[in-house]
């Protein structure tokens, strides 16, 4: 599959590339705030992504609802801090498909990917 | 702020380098200082805070922590850029997590960096503000909280 990890944080993308790097995911791009993921689902087509919230420019909410009305058939799992029910319930009526608490294991966020596309394929 | 409030950060520190090392880090004793000290190493991120409390939050680290983490992270790049991403990134994930105890009005702004230069950095007025020193791996650090 596909996948566009979006986060302000360069450590936190490369994180994600290097625990990604054994699984059948193909990174097709990367965006440091919800603006650049807007018009990068535009251009690089992914199928899956990893959505931090708290971003400078568009945040992650926002982000949610605007990729998915540009391609609606995107997973998108929500890879935040923002550790409160409320913000994950709001994540997932914007569409999200799952939420991942920072800070992560690698194991657990191979999990909650490989949970998506599982799901996605049922 | 009261002791339940202080726990849930020297919890969400802990945590951070439990969960990303496994190895968590060492809280030692946090300390009550007077609003207009200022206390902070090399590295800086700070966390503003609105919403139903008002004031901030920083994780404060000397840059040979930060050097060692991003080793262990796997992050090859040891570079002053990456260690401020770093220091932001942890005071981020400290204040978010601080959340799921204080709720969604407990609001975080994105993280502003400091590099060097401690004296510019000054707690709002009227905080109680607490300092809640970490050793991970023989690195000291701090997380300061200070809040209305």
């Amino acid at each position: 599959m596909r996948l566009l990890i979006v986060d302000d944080s360069r450590i936190i993308r490369n994180r994600i590339q290097r625990a990604v790097r054994d699984y059948n995911l193909e990174v097709v791009g990367t965006a440091g705030n919800g603006k650049e993921a807007i018009q990068l689902v535009s251009t690089v087509d992914p199928q899956l992504v990893t959505m931090d919230l708290t971003m400078p420019e568009v945040d992650g909410i926002e982000s949610i609802e605007r990729i998915l009305a540009i391609n609606p058939g995107l997973l998108i799992l929500v890879v935040s801090a923002l550790a409160d029910k409320a913000t994950a319930i709001e994540a997932i009526k914007k569409g999200a498909h799952g939420f991942l608490c920072k800070p992560f294991t690698e194991e657990e966020l191979t999990d909650a990917l490989g949970l998506l596309i599982k799901g996605s394929a049922l | 702020m009261n002791e339940n409030d202080l726990r849930v950060f020297i919890d969400a520190v802990s945590h951070y380098f439990g969960q990303t090392t496994g190895i968590p880090g060492k809280v030692q004793t946090p300390y009550l200082k007077e609003s207009e000290d200022t206390f902070a190493y090399e590295y800086t991120g700070i966390i503003g805070i609105s919403g139903r409390k008002k004031g901030c939050v920083y994780f404060t680290t000397p840059p040979k922590l930060l050097s060692h983490l991003l080793l262990r992270l796997e992050e090859p790049d040891t570079s002053a850029e990456l260690k401020c991403d770093l220091v932001g990134e942890i005071a981020n994930t400290i204040a978010g997590n601080a959340r799921q105890y204080f709720g969604p009005e407990f609001m975080i702004s994105v993280p502003v960096v400091i590099e060097g230069q401690p004296d510019r950095i000054r707690i709002p007025e009227k905080c109680r503000c607490f300092v809640i020193p970490v050793n991970w791996q023989n690195h000291e650090s701090a997380v300061i909280v200070g809040l209305q």
